[in-house]
């Protein structure tokens, strides 16, 4: 590689990444100012979060949100996913096509308008707002993965089973879904890990009892507890990174299973 | 197969099946039977419908009209999965996260038979197609050939009525097709169950069916034996989709007790049998008769016949060891046709330009009118 491209690449690594290495390095350290140098080695931080319930019942809400939108947003890709790769139907590319575009829609658009809508139709805003609107932002994610994983399959092997005596039905339990499972499960783990991070659609919708990104966006406002968020932050990269890893692993794994050549995915 | 009174029992009956997509017809006006036991070929070219009438019968497409018929029961309204026959698919959609054992027992599931019957059968079904021990394989890393074998094994061990087959040997190299056609033949002898083979090599065909049906366009051109089929096509077509075959221009006429008399361009005139015009007279098509190659044969220096005899020139030859093949035209003909001619010892091959004597037969003559 020449020289100049070195550093650029160098330097847009540092750029994209440095803020995040932050992170932890400031979680650790033994001081409530945010600057260097460096106090020493601490887990205080640590050890406050476990202390504080409003933290707690928004990594609990969190959760359910994200467990919720994950399920949700998996389901719906396996239908259109199996849709789009069984049957020819009139304007399917455009249907695809409008299902995929919250992938590229600023998510500010996706909140506003979902909130104009709900509050419109007079309903109250909770959990149930925000899975609403992670399920629209998870779901071209999940269709997406699922579809590399349909679109691998030979259409005959569903047709071979039901040939050998099973029903239609059974024959997707058997066939279909044993071999697009690790689609399925990379799909799964996707979708929470955005649902989990996603801040801008939760900030919005939520109601009266924050999600986890919400309710650490509301901390940056006292100084003093800024190491206790960076700890939480820490907490976060890694559980993210942990179950991205686990989803291209799962994703690669189907793509070996059924001889495809891999295609590359979101990592 | 000749049941204890040694009379044909269809299996399989076709009665005007149409199967239309949108304003195309896939299939148009099939009317067939299908005997007991038989290796029963559909041939065509490409798109001509094979598949979907393959398809048809297995109950994975409904006919747009007319009634299939399986072992004496109609099969509107039945699905693939409770019908008496079974698929071998053109990518033998082996079950990829399977073993081979499971892939091939995946039939009994719900069979009500013990583990260990049901572990029986897939022993012996692997025996039978030659995979014996091949058991605990995972499936995915099969060859070609071993795939094949395995979606015959699953396909057989229900011991299905009918057998289909969608061009199971395409996928294969020249050797292992050759291979695989004498084991598919002996197979069937084996188990006696009726084969449908859909294939678009004649030669396939020729070489492995009792009957082949020659389909065009979603219609059935002619149903027969492969001898049948060859010597006496019942148009053009279906003369040139099999084999090779030679056209000359032709007139004919029907003379008393329905002989005719045919005056073929560069061979004269012949007299010929009902059995020689096998498509029946269709009055004012354009006239000609067919004959084969190797029905024909050039004379050399010297060499005296009882057979017809017709002059030309050769315009070409090809040398393929056993045999050679001429270009010859006939005097008074424009286009040359194909002469074989095996290479016996001591026979001359002729060069480039030469003059030649053809020897034919009426007999070999098939007339399109
Ligand atoms: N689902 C469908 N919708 C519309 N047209 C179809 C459908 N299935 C088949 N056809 C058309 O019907 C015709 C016959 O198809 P079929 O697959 O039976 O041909 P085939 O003889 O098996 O050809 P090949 O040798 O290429 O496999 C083709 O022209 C095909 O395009
Ligand atoms: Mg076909």
């Amino acid at each position: 590689m020449k020289r100049p491209l070195r550093v650029y690449a160098i330097l847009y690594l540092a750029f994209l990444y440095a803020p995040i290495a932050l992170l932890p390095l400031f979680a650790f350290n033994d001081g409530t100012v945010i600057a260097f140098p460096l106090r020493g080695f601490t887990w205080e931080w640590f050890r406050q979060l476990a202390e504080i319930p409003a933290l707690h019942a928004a990594v609990l809400n969190s959760l359910t949100i994200a467990l919720s939108s994950a399920a949700l947003a998996t389901c719906l890709g396996i239908l259109a996913a199996r849709a789009a790769t069984r049957f020819a139907f009139p304007g399917k590319k455009g249907i695809m096509g409008l299902i995929m575009l919250p992938l590229v829609l600023p998510e500010i658009i996706v909140a506003v308008s979902l909130l104009v809508v709900l509050l419109q139709l007079g309903l109250s805003l909770g959990a149930w707002t925000v899975i609403l609107g992670h399920v629209l932002i998870c779901t071209p994610f999940s269709i997406a993965i699922l579809n590399s994983a349909f679109q691998s399959l030979d259409l005959s092997l569903e047709e071979a089973a039901i040939d050998l005596g099973e029903t239609r039905w059974s024959s997707f339990r058997l066939i279909t879904l044993p071999l697009v499972m690790p689609g399925i499960i990379s799909s799964l783990l996707i979708s929470f890990t955005i649902s989990l991070d996603e801040f801008i659609i939760a900030f919005f919708l939520t109601g009266t009892e924050p999600t986890l990104p919400v309710y650490l966006w509301g901390q940056l406002r006292f100084p003093q507890k800024i190491p206790v968020v960076m700890a939480l932050g820490t907490i976060l990269v890694v559980a993210s990174v942990i179950l991205l890893t686990i989803a291209e692993y799962f994703r690669r794994r189907g793509a070996a299973r059924t001889g495809q050549a891999d295609t590359g995915g979101f990592l | 197969m000749k049941d204890t009174l040694g009379v044909t029992r269809p299996i399989i009956t076709l009665d005007n099946v149409e199967k239309y997509y949108g304003d195309y017809y896939a299939l148009r006006g099939i009317t067939a039977e299908i005997n007991q036991g038989e290796f029963f070929s559909l041939l065509g070219p490409s798109g001509c419908g094979k598949t979907t009438l393959l398809r048809t019968i297995a109950g994975f497409e409904e006919p747009s009209s007319g009634r299939v018929t399986i072992d004496g029961k109609d099969m509107a309204g039945v699905p693939a999965n409770v019908r008496p026959t079974n698929m071998v698919f053109q990518s033998y959609a082996i079950f990829p996260h399977l073993t081979v054992a499971q892939n091939v027992g995946f039939g009994l599931r719900r069979e009500p038979l013990t583990r260990k019957e049901k572990e029986r059968k897939v022993v012996e079904a692997l025996e039978m197609v030659g995979l014996k021990g091949f058991g605990a394989r995972a499936a995915h890393a099969l060859s070609g050939g071993q795939r094949q074998r395995v979606a015959l094994a699953r396909a057989l061990i229900l011991e299905p009525k009918v057998l289909l087959l969608d061009e199971p040997l395409s996928a294969l190299d020249k050797k292992m097709r050759e291979q695989m056609q004498m084991e598919l033949r002996r197979l069937q002898r084996q188990v006696g169950i009726t084969f449908i083979l859909v294939t678009h090599d004649q030669e396939e065909a020729l070489i492995m069916s009792d009957r082949i049906a020659v389909m065009f366009e979603g219609q059935i051109a002619q149903l027969d034996t492969p001898q049948v089929l060859y010597r006496r096509p019942v148009s053009r077509q279906v003369g040139e989709f099999i084999g090779v075959m030679n056209f000359l221009p032709a007139k004919a006429t029907v003379g008393p007790d329905t002989h005719i008399e045919v005056e073929a361009a560069g061979l004269g005139r012949a007299v010929i049998g009902a059995d020689q015009l096998p498509g029946g007279w269709h009055p004012g098509q354009t006239q000609s008769v067919g004959i084969r190659p190797e029905t024909m044969s050039i004379l050399f220096e010297g060499e005296t016949t009882d057979r017809r005899v017709a002059t030309g020139i050769v315009e070409d030859r090809a040398y393929y060891g056993d045999m050679t093949y001429y270009e010859v035209r006939l005097d008074g003909v424009e286009k040359p046709m194909t002469i074989s001619m095996k290479n016996l010892v001591g026979r001359p091959v002729l060069e480039r330009g030469s003059q030649a004597r053809v020897a034919w037969d009426a007999r070999s003559l098939v007339l399109f009118a």
